[in-house]
Formats: structure tokens, C-alpha cells, sequence
């Protein structure tokens, strides 16, 4: 298993945000979390990262994580594109790219996969010598993916990369995701609200209501769903 | 006034300004991490040239005394982040300046009490003759020019060319986005500490041999790098080093020609005060505009 989660508790000071929430991934899987706003899908993706105080079990490869620092899961290959993208704004592209790979030690393979990268997002190799904030959105959502890649990462965790996005460039950057999970063989957890999107790109997914699991199952079963349908796919 | 003397006066106020430039490059090194201003960056300097001045009493000769300094400095540096200023990290300001201002006190009476106030004299690794037959400035304030700029390329190229470099200019700019690429941000902000009482350590090293040694030689330095600091914008590095050098020369002109030498510290305060008034965000430094 890529990574489990059971009985997952998080909370912002006093204010409790998921109450138990549990799921497991396959290593080289896609899973989706859906919900609505304030359901406690990015608290999720925090959570695993060490970014917000936790109770509950955390596996990584067999390995637990919970209680760790960022840093550290960083460090083990759990790469996380922010909710908001988390651009470094006065940096340039390329450095931007670079720093995705600040804790790896094989110069070559880092010079290899910055090639890569360029492959799957042509538009930025354009602009590496630019300063990140001045990029578009699109082309900032592409950075923050392949700040994450550069990473060399087991486990991507994307939070609403649809986010601002118009919707001919969503679905080229879901295309291009789909590429990157079948080439690189690196597990994706996705958050969006988009769902009809994620649960496309999607093997497995979870949909999340006030910080609890409430439906689990395949995308193709979510997808059937009469509730998700009415409420999250809208026809 | 003739053409002589106002070079004279320049190239003087070239030698302090280029002190004053590493000084206000360290407040800005740790105002970029912090975006609080040191208060105690001065003290950190001055005490740090005691070491030095042990050392060189001590029989070191000159060069290795002043890079164990640079040394030991920069370790000094490390350890005051780590058990002074890490605790109060998520404190208000008004508590974080707080704790600057008594780091202040403490390391001036500390240097006090194992140096005593009395007035040493500081040696300088430069000839006493004027070098190539220049008359207009003295070899000492050639050379800490020269040891400035070398100190400032140094920099330059560390935090513009290395991956360590990078890493703590984006753990200043963005620690979490840092924190998630691995980047160990406590460690950046303490090596950031390090570094920047290492460049005060030079600054304190090259001024020593012409304000005397004595636990309150940096006072009136540092309001001159904070106006230097504040002209070239606080969170521009470039901007402090120009800012630097050019309230050294106005000080410099204006305390000669204009307003005597009594009044060159009140300089300082109306450069700080008209920059406040008139372009807080000093003459290289960004302008923050938030989109709502």
C-alpha cells in the first residue's frame, strides 16, 4: 500500500475539522477526495503533510508519518502542490523548479528530469528564466505540478489544480496528469471540486461530508451514484 | 571648499559608507527572514571584535584572528537564533523587538563587564603609508573598502549561484511551499543569523581601527546603516550596499561643508525620518500591492 489512513482527526486550534476519516491507495493509483467547500478536503491533504496537528495513523510505504515534520515526509517523497499552488513569486521558474528538487543529491537525474518537465509543460521551458509571479495562472498551476515532480516523488497530493483554470486548460492539464501517473509511476491524491473531472481521472474515490467518509467505492461506482450525481455532478 | 577636499571627503565617506553598507546588509538579511529590524545587530558586531581583539592580544597574527572571528561569529550567530530568538518566533512584535533591545543590553554590559569600558585600540592588517601614492586616503580605508566589496561579492554569489542560497531565500520568502520541498526552514533562518552576524563581524573588524574599541563603538553606526538600510529599501540587499555608501559620502559632505561636524549624526535621523515620510518603501525597495 502506497498510503493508509485510519481514524484521521485534525483540528485548527479548538475548531475540529476531520473526525476520523480513513482510506487506503495503492502505490501508482489515482484516488479522488470529493466534498463541498469546508468538508476538510485540503485539512486531508495538510494533515498528511504534518502541516496542521493531528490524532490517527498515517502509513507511507508501511512507514508511519503522522507526527512527523513536512520537512521530513518531503523527504520520504510525498510531494504536495498546495492549495493556492504555493509559487515562490519572486523566484524565477527554473528556480522554482529547482527548489522542487533542493533535497535530492543526483545532479544528473535532476538535470534529466528538469528536461522532463519541460516535455510535459513545453510552455515553461519558454519561460524559465522568468520571474513566477509574473506567469499566468495556467502556466503557475503547471509550475506548481512540476515544482512537485521534481521532487522524484512516490506520492503527489493535488489540491484543486482546476482551480482558476479555464476549462479548456483544465482539461489539458488533467490529460497531462493522467500522462505523468502512467510515466512516472507516482500515486496522485486529488482534491477537487470539479468532480466530474477528478472521478474521470480518478481509479478510486472518497467523498467526504463535515470531515467523515461518507461514500467510498471505484470512480466508475461513485460515478453512478444517484446522491453524487444529484449533488456533485449536477444532471 | 576646493575640488581636493570634496574628494577627500568622498573617498572618506566611501570607507565608512562601505561599513555602514555590511552592517545595513546584515539588518536586511535578517529583516527579509523575520521582517523585524535587529536592534542588536551593532552589539553582535562590536562584541564579536573583542573576540577578535582577544585573539590578536592573544599573539594570533592578524589574517587568521580575523577569519576565526568571521568564524566564530557566524556560530555565535547560529546559537542566538536558536535559544534566543526561535522561542518567541510566533510572539507579537512588540515582544520580538523587545527581546532584540535586551540581547542589546546584555551583550553590551557582558562586554563591558569581561573588557571594562575603557578604550582599546584596534589594529589594522594595513600599512600605515598611503598605498600606490595616494594621498587622498589612507591605506586602512582602501582596504575596507576592498574588504567590503569582497565581503558583498561573496554574498552576492552565494545567495544568487549555490542551491543553499536558494533554499534560504525561498524559507524567507514562502516557508511553507519551502517546508513542503524539504527545505529545513528552522535551520535557514539560523544560518541566516549566522551569516549576518559574520558580515557585522567585518564591518565591526574595519571600523574598530578608527572608532576605538569600547562596548558602545557601534551606537552610532547602526542608526547609520538602519538610515542606509531604510534609503535603499529594507528587503533590498542591493539597496542597503548603495544606501550604504551613499549616506557615508553625504555624511561625509555634509558634516565638512554644510552642517559641521556636530551635527552628522542628526544626518542619520532626518534621512530616516524624510525616507519614512517620503518613500517608505526606500529607493530599490519593492512596493507590496495586495489584490482584495
Amino acid at each position: 500500500m502506497l498510503l493508509e489512513v485510519s481514524g484521521l482527526h485534525a483540528a485548527y486550534g479548538a475548531t475540529r475539522v476531520i473526525h476520523g476519516i480513513g482510506f487506503a491507495m495503492e502505490e501508482k493509483s489515482i484516488t479522488a477526495l470529493l466534498g463541498a467547500n469546508g468538508a476538510g478536503k485540503t485539512t486531508t491533504l495538510r494533515a498528511l503533510c504534518g502541516m496542521v496537528k493531528t490524532e490517527g495513523q498515517i502509513r507511507f510505504r508501511g512507514e508511519r508519518i503522522d507526527g512527523r515534520s513536512t520537512e521530513d515526509i518531503a523527504r520520504l517523497g510525498i510531494a504536495h502542490v498546495p492549495d493556492g499552488r504555493g509559487t515562490f513569486l519572486n523566484l524565477t521558474a527554473e528556480e522554482n523548479l529547482r527548489l522542487g528538487a533542493y533535497t535530492r543529491r543526483d545532479r544528473a537525474a535532476v538535470e534529466a528530469d528538469l528536461e522532463r518537465v519541460f516535455g510535459y509543460f513545453p510552455q515553461l521551458r519558454a519561460r524559465r528564466a522568468q520571474q513566477a509571479g509574473t506567469l499566468s495562472g495556467g502556466e503557475q498551476q503547471m509550475l506548481a505540478v512540476s515544482r512537485a515532480l521534481m521532487l522524484a516523488p512516490k506520492l503527489m497530493l493535488l489540491d484543486e489544480p482546476s482551480f482558476g483554470l479555464a476549462p479548456l486548460l483544465v482539461r489539458e492539464l488533467f490529460a497531462i496528469l493522467r500522462a505523468i501517473n502512467e510515466r512516472e509511476r507516482v500515486g496522485m491524491l486529488l482534491v477537487e471540486q470539479n468532480a466530474a473531472m477528478a472521478l474521470d481521472l480518478a481509479d478510486r474515490a472518497y467523498l467526504i461530508e463535515t470531515g467523515r467518509v461518507v461514500l467510498s467505492g471505484t470512480a466508475a461506482d461513485i460515478k453512478r451514484d444517484d446522491a453524487v450525481r444529484r449533488a456533485y455532478l449536477g444532471y | 571648499m576646493t575640488l581636493d577636499a570634496v574628494i577627500l571627503q568622498v573617498l572618506a565617506g566611501l570607507a565608512t559608507g562601505g561599513i555602514y553598507a555590511s552592517l545595513a546588509l546584515a539588518l536586511v538579511m535578517i529583516y527579509h527572514a523575520t521582517h523585524l529590524v535587529n536592534f542588536a545587530q551593532g552589539e553582535m558586531a562590536m562584541f564579536t571584535t573583542y573576540i577578535a581583539w582577544s585573539l590578536i592580544n592573544a599573539g594570533m597574527p592578524y589574517w587568521p584572528a580575523f577569519l576565526l572571528t568571521v568564524g566564530i561569529a557566524f556560530i555565535l550567530g547560529m546559537f542566538i537564533e536558536r535559544i534566543v530568538i526561535r522561542p518567541v518566533e510566533n510572539a507579537p512584535v512588540l515582544g520580538v523587538v523587545v527581546v532584540f533591545i535586551g540581547l542589546l543590553v546584555i551583550l553590551n554590559s557582558v562586554a563591558g563587564w569581561i573588557y571594562t569600558y575603557t578604550i582599546k585600540s584596534f589594529p589594522s592588517p594595513f600599512p600605515r603609508q598611503p598605498i600606490l601614492g595616494i594621498h587622498y586616503i589612507s591605506a586602512h580605508e582602501l582596504g575596507a573598502i576592498g574588504v567590503t566589496l569582497a565581503v558583498l561579492a561573496l554574498l552576492y554569489g552565494f545567495f544568487r549561484f549555490t542551491p543553499l542560497g536558494l533554499a534560504m531565500r525561498a524559507a524567507a520568502q514562502n516557508p511553507e511551499s519551502s517546508r513542503l520541498v524539504g527545505i529545513r526552514v528552522g535551520w535557514m533562518l539560523a544560518l541566516g543569523w549566522g551569516l549576518a552576524a559574520a558580515v557585522g563581524a567585518v564591518a565591526g573588524m574595519m571600523v574598530a581601527p578608527v572608532v576605538y574599541l569600547d562596548p558602545n563603538m557601534m551606537s552610532g553606526i547602526l542608526l547609520y546603516a538602519f538610515a542606509a538600510a531604510l534609503l535603499g529599501g529594507i528587503d533590498s540587499p542591493g539597496g542597503a550596499v548603495l544606501g550604504g555608501f551613499a549616506v557615508g559620502v553625504l555624511e561625509n559632505l555634509l558634516g565638512a561643508f554644510v552642517i559641521g561636524n556636530e551635527l552628522k549624526l542628526a544626518v542619520a535621523l532626518v534621512l530616516i525620518v524624510g525616507v519614512l515620510l517620503v518613500k517608505p518603501s526606500g529607493l530599490f525597495g519593492r512596493v507590496y500591492v495586495t489584490r482584495v
